[in-house]
Parts: structure tokens; C-alpha cells; sequence
């Protein structure tokens, strides 16, 4: 390979904040706007994202030798669809009223196109120690993503936390339209924003550190 | 008459009311990448369109016959096979693998038409016509109709499962055509650095869905006055 290929660790890394798949990548933003409502099924459903990527990435990983380049896409999206099976039985089977609350969006995981791309950018190319270190961290950044959006949207929208109320209804009128889906377009558009505000200043701030020196 | 007024409905509810990608956030991907010029965005959502017609038909009918608990063809096998025939066979277990199979060769299917008949428009598409398999909306329209298949009391048709995907389809044409055009607008103008490209994106979403919660409503208002219209 002309190039190194990131170890395990930078894997890890790389996936909670330099390479967060929302705000860096904006890869699997369906389940992101969709099931932020609230702090409990986001984080749900970030579990079961989790536990996809992982098991996809080290299957993808562990069968890289056999695959074929015109085929792989479509092996991908079979063994991510048999993980998102079991997941999804499972969460029906100990979990019912949540499976019930996030529907179709459980199964929807298939098309979540942050698995598909880590499978092909590391999966396949990588051993099974640096798959799984990547899919745990990349995991770790989706939670963090989700975490930051469904904050925003319970507390403004419902008063609580995680169900736990924070704010009185006497002196908080809920904004009914954080919980709503326009309210998902908005947060996520104004923590992109403030993302990308961020990084920026940083960049300029290192820029003119290198300058002086 | 009835039926017709359902199917309607269903069309209706799945196109405006309840638009795929501004009231179930299915499809945001190519509805943020793909949405720059109108021209390809229309093209995209016609694209969409058909992949979803016809993955709703083959899923509809492996669904119908062979998947849901007590389908005609594996209850038969079992027979066949000399199996209790108190139990009930249910297969449901495999869809999700069964319909992203049926997507990824319903979008292929389509790759190679566009490419064969349509040479100009399968170069501007690029990358995102075999995208279209990790499309949500597609793999959404599935669902719906398997959990309008699960549901013995109301079981749906293929009308009624086609009624649903070309709704949402081109519910999909709408939002993605929509948005192309506010866009197009968009770059004419002074917008914040940090917000540039897909965050002002993003909130020009949020305003155009709640425009669209302005159809809230509207399904059972429309139930009501066919209702009344038909005694």
C-alpha cells in the first residue's frame, strides 16, 4: 500500500470526534433526525446501531480474503441486514414498547449509509482487531451525535431529561415544534452550524500560531 | 367506489400529508446530496420513483406468498414435507434480507435501462444511481406494506401496496424538487460561513416540513367527507 493505513487506535479515535460520522462525515442522518425526540430512544437506538457496525465491521473484516470488488456492496448490505434482524428481535423480544416506539427505523438501520461506508473504507481492507477498534469508535461518535440532538430537542421541547423533568411546565412552555419532525431540521441545522464554527476557529486559531512561529 | 376512495387516500397520505422524506425523515441523504440543480433532482426523484414501484411489487407479492405467518406457498412445502398442519410456517424472520435483495436488483435493473436508453442522464447521475439501493425511502415502502401484510383483519392488495410507493415516490419527486429550487435560489445569496452548504440546507428543510405540517389532518378530513359523500 503506497500510504499507512490508520492502526488500531487512530481507528478509534479518529471515529468519536475528528471523523464523527454526523457532523463530519453527515453519513445516517435519517436515524439522526428521526428517533431524537428523546434522550431514551435515541440512545436506544444508537445501541442498536452500535451493535450492527461492530458485528458488521469484524464479519466484513474477518471474510475480506473472499470477497469479490463487483459483489461486495451487495455483501455488505446482506450481512448488515442479518445483524439488523437480530437486533431487532431481540430489542422485540426484551425491550417491546421501545421496539414498538421506534417502528420502522429499526429495520431501517440497513440503509444507514455510515455501516455500508465503514465497511468499505476499513472493513474490507483492514485485520479484525482494527475493524472492530473502528466500529466501537465510530459507534461511540453516533451515540455522542445523537446524545447532543436529542438533548437539545427533549429539554426544549418536553422540559426533561431522559424522561426526568428539568423544567417546571409553569415557567417552561414546551416548544411543542422541537418535538415535532421541523424541529429535527432546525437543531440539527444550527448544531451543524455551530460545528462547523467551531472547527473553523480552530483552524484559523492554529493557522496563525504556524504564522508567528 | 370505496376501494377507489381508499386508494385515494392512501396515494394522498403517502405523497403529501405524510411526505416520505419532511414527516418520516426517509431518504435524507440523496434529499441533501443530490438536491443542487433541479434538473437532476427531478431526475433522481423519478429514478426513485420507479426503483420503488417495482420493489414494492416484487415485495408485495415474496411478502404475500411467502413470507408473512401462514402464506400460501411455504405452508404448502410444509404439507409436502409431512409437517403438523396445525402449525402455522412463518418466514417473516427473513424480509429484511429478502427486500434488500429485491432492492439492490430492482436498482440494477434500472441502472442498466437508464444506461442502454438514456446515456446523457446516467452520466450526470454518477455514483448516485447505484446509491439508490441504500435509499430509505425504498426500503420504508417495504416495510409499510409488510406491516400492512401482518395484520390479517386488513390485509392490503397490490393496488393498495402500488397506491402507497408510487404516493411516496413521488411525494419524494416533490420534496427533492422543492428543495432543489429553494437551493438554486440559496446561492445567490449572503449566507453565514459556518452555514454554508448543508446547514442552511438543513433549515430550509425544517421550514419547508413545517409548511408541509399544514396537511396535517388533512387524510381524516378527506375520510370523513368520502364517508359522507358515499351514504
Amino acid at each position: 500500500m503506497a500510504h499507512e493505513s490508520p492502526t488500531a487506535l487512530e481507528r478509534f479515535i479518529n471515529g468519536i470526534l475528528p471523523e464523527n460520522p454526523i457532523y463530519r462525515q453527515l453519513l445516517g442522518l435519517c436515524p439522526f433526525l428521526a428517533v431524537t425526540n428523546a434522550m431514551a430512544p435515541a440512545m436506544t437506538m444508537a445501541a442498536a446501531t452500535g451493535f450492527v457496525l461492530i458485528a458488521a465491521n469484524v464479519m466484513v473484516s474477518a471474510i475480506r480474503g473472499l470477497l469479490k470488488p463487483h459483489l461486495r456492496i451487495l455483501v455488505f448490505t446482506l450481512t448488515i441486514a442479518t445483524f439488523v434482524t437480530i437486533a431487532d428481535k431481540v430489542l422485540a423480544a426484551y425491550l417491546y414498547d421501545m421496539s414498538k416506539q421506534l417502528g420502522p427505523y429499526i429495520p431501517l438501520i440497513i440503509c444507514n449509509c455510515l455501516i455500508i461506508s465503514r465497511c468499505e473504507i476499513c472493513a474490507s481492507k483492514q485485520s479484525i482487531k482494527v475493524a472492530f477498534a473502528d466500529g466501537v469508535g465510530m459507534s461511540l461518535g453516533f451515540a455522542l451525535a445523537l446524545a447532543s440532538i436529542a438533548t437539545v430537542r427533549e429539554i426544549l421541547g418536553s422540559g426533561s431529561w431522559f424522561g426526568v423533568e428539568l423544567l417546571s411546565p409553569e415557567f417552561w412552555p414546551a416548544w411543542g415544534i422541537m418535538v415535532l419532525p421541523p424541529g429535527a431540521f432546525l437543531v440539527m441545522g444550527v448544531l451543524l452550524g455551530a460545528a462547523e464554527w467551531y472547527g473553523n476557529r480552530k483552524k484559523a486559531a492554529a493557522a496563525a500560531q504556524t504564522s508567528e512561529a | 367506489m370505496e376501494t377507489v376512495s381508499a386508494l385515494v387516500l392512501i396515494f394522498l397520505s403517502a405523497a403529501i400529508i405524510n411526505n416520505f422524506v419532511l414527516y418520516y425523515f426517509v431518504g435524507i441523504c440523496p434529499f441533501l446530496g443530490v438536491s443542487r440543480k433541479i434538473g437532476m433532482a427531478f431526475g433522481m426523484g423519478l429514478a426513485v420513483t420507479f426503483v420503488i414501484s417495482i420493489a414494492a411489487f416484487l415485495s408485495w407479492a415474496f411478502t404475500f406468498y411467502i413470507l408473512r405467518a401462514g402464506a400460501p406457498i411455504p405452508t404448502q412445502v410444509w404439507a409436502l414435507l409431512g409437517g403438523d398442519p396445525e402449525t402455522t410456517v412463518d418466514l417473516s424472520v427473513l424480509s429484511y434480507i429478502i427486500y434488500i435483495f429485491v432492492i439492490a436488483s430492482s436498482v440494477q435493473f434500472v441502472e442498466m435501462y437508464v444506461r442502454k436508453f438514456f446515456p446523457a442522464l446516467y452520466k450526470s447521475f454518477g455514483v448516485f444511481l447505484p446509491l439508490i439501493t441504500t435509499n430509505c425511502a425504498i426500503l420504508f415502502a417495504c416495510l409499510e406494506i409488510l406491516k400492512h401484510l401482518q395484520d390479517p383483519m386488513n390485509l392490503w392488495g397490490l393496488h393498495e401496496a402500488l397506491a402507497l410507493a408510487i404516493g411516496g415516490g413521488i411525494g419524494f419527486t416533490i420534496a427533492i424538487s422543492l428543495m432543489a429550487g429553494l437551493r438554486e435560489e440559496l446561492d445567490m445569496c449572503d449566507v453565514p460561513k459556518a452555514l454554508r452548504g448543508t446547514g442552511i440546507a438543513l433549515l430550509v428543510a425544517g421550514i419547508l416540513a413545517m409548511a408541509f405540517m399544514g396537511f396535517t389532518g388533512v387524510d381524516k378530513g378527506l375520510a370523513n367527507a368520502l364517508a359522507m359523500l358515499s351514504n
